[in-house]
């Protein structure tokens, strides 16, 4: 075909599109991904039982935030990360602040508690399923968010793989939050970070294979 | 505006797989529907030929990793990978080196960049933050320096 005729055609259908149809849609997806954890996480392992007490409890909110934050930082990646050039600094800036300031607050808390308590603090009673549970409760959300992203055109597509993940381990990780239990900064800090780390390992593997377009 | 930005793709790509090449029209053409399908991803507030090119871009970088092809550089420097196995040159480079270490830092610094490196004494000066005329000074100094010191050595 011709190279004009092909533009004849294009321009033929060139219906207007909207350009906050990207973000629209990603949100939409982080929030179905928050559900299907909420509806994989009920059945299988429950809220906390002390849920509504614990709302009252700062170190609910402090995972909220940290698990928040990493949402907002992989929606802002993942947003950047379809579209080609640009760059990407404020989603990496705001991951950046989630972590140096979890990890300062662990670091508050363990200098400030008796050396003995410190290897509790940091494993809890449930480091060996908490960056599991995380990670298995992102897979949805990783799955339709790589899904949606193959449909804009994310030129680096580790990365933008990687943003994916990081947006779904973040939200998973905060719904995962309304059932664990474990209270201390470091705890968070080292195993939550895990599990939405893994999440965006995952990312950045399927990302080449599965973002070509 | 499809037909403007063709017109810069096949030159953008002409230049990167060369003028002739069988697939370029292709390439023209995919880029352009890529450009047609995937517009919503353009943000309004960044540059459009940025996010155009950036297309493009992936379209060509996607056809190299099809055809099997690397870019390659010229041969032309890669002599200088090569070990020499003139010994008297390694020798002689070794003793230059030893002679010219009893310089002062500055001094040393502006003597390899001119009389090593090759830059010309403007930008030796430019370089170092000094004026042409005392790069010229210090460099003719530092002669005078090595060539007192090797006649002493022998």
């Amino acid at each position: 075909m011709k190279t004009d005729e092909l533009i004849s055609l294009l321009a033929r259908d060139a219906a207007p599109v909207k350009s906050s149809t990207l973000p629209r849609r990603l949100s939409a997806l982080a929030l179905a991904g928050g559900f299907a954890a909420l509806v994989m996480m009920i059945p299988a392992i429950g809220f906390r039982p002390d849920l509504p007490g614990a709302l009252a409890d700062p170190s609910f909110w402090m995972k909220a935030v940290y698990t928040v934050g990493l949402s907002a930082a992989g929606f802002l990646l993942s947003e950047r990360l379809s579209r080609p050039g640009g760059g990407s600094r404020p989603g990496w800036t705001i991951a950046a602040g989630c972590a140096a300031a979890i990890v300062a607050l662990a670091i508050i808390q363990l200098a400030t508690m008796p050396p003995a308590e410190v290897p509790a603090a940091i494993m809890g009673g449930s480091w060996d399923s908490c960056p599991w549970l995380i990670f298995a409760l992102a897979l949805p959300g990783l799955a339709a968010t790589l899904r949606a992203m193959r449909g804009f055109a994310p030129t680096r597509t580790a990365l933008a793989g990687a943003a994916a993940g990081l947006l779904a381990g973040g939200v998973s990780a905060t719904v995962y939050g309304l059932h664990c239990d474990e209270n201390a900064a470091a705890f968070v800090a080292v195993w939550y970070s895990l599990g939405i780390g893994m999440t965006a390992v995952a990312g950045a593997i399927l990302g080449p294979r599965v973002l070509r377009w | 505006m499809l037909g403007a930005m063709a017109v810069y793709l096949r030159g953008f790509l002409a230049r990167k797989i060369g003028r002739g090449a069988a697939d370029l029209e292709d390439l023209v053409q995919e880029s352009l529907l890529a450009i047609h399908l995937k517009r919503e991803t353009y943000d309004t507030s960044q540059p459009f030929t940025a996010w155009a090119f950036a297309i493009a871009r992936y379209k060509l970088i996607d056809w190299f990793r099809r055809n099997r092809i690397r870019r390659t550089e010229p041969i032309d420097e890669a002599a200088e990978l090569f070990a020499s196995e003139d010994s008297n040159e390694a020798a002689t480079r070794h003793d230059l080196g030893k002679l010219v270490s009893i310089l002062p830092e500055k001094q040393r610094t502006l003597l390899e960049d001119v009389k090593i490196a090759g830059l010309s004494h403007a930008e030796a000066a430019r370089k170092a933050g000094m004026t042409e005329g005392a790069v010229k000074v210090s460099i003719h100094r530092s002669l005078q320096v090595l060539m007192r010191r090797a006649r002493d050595e022998n």
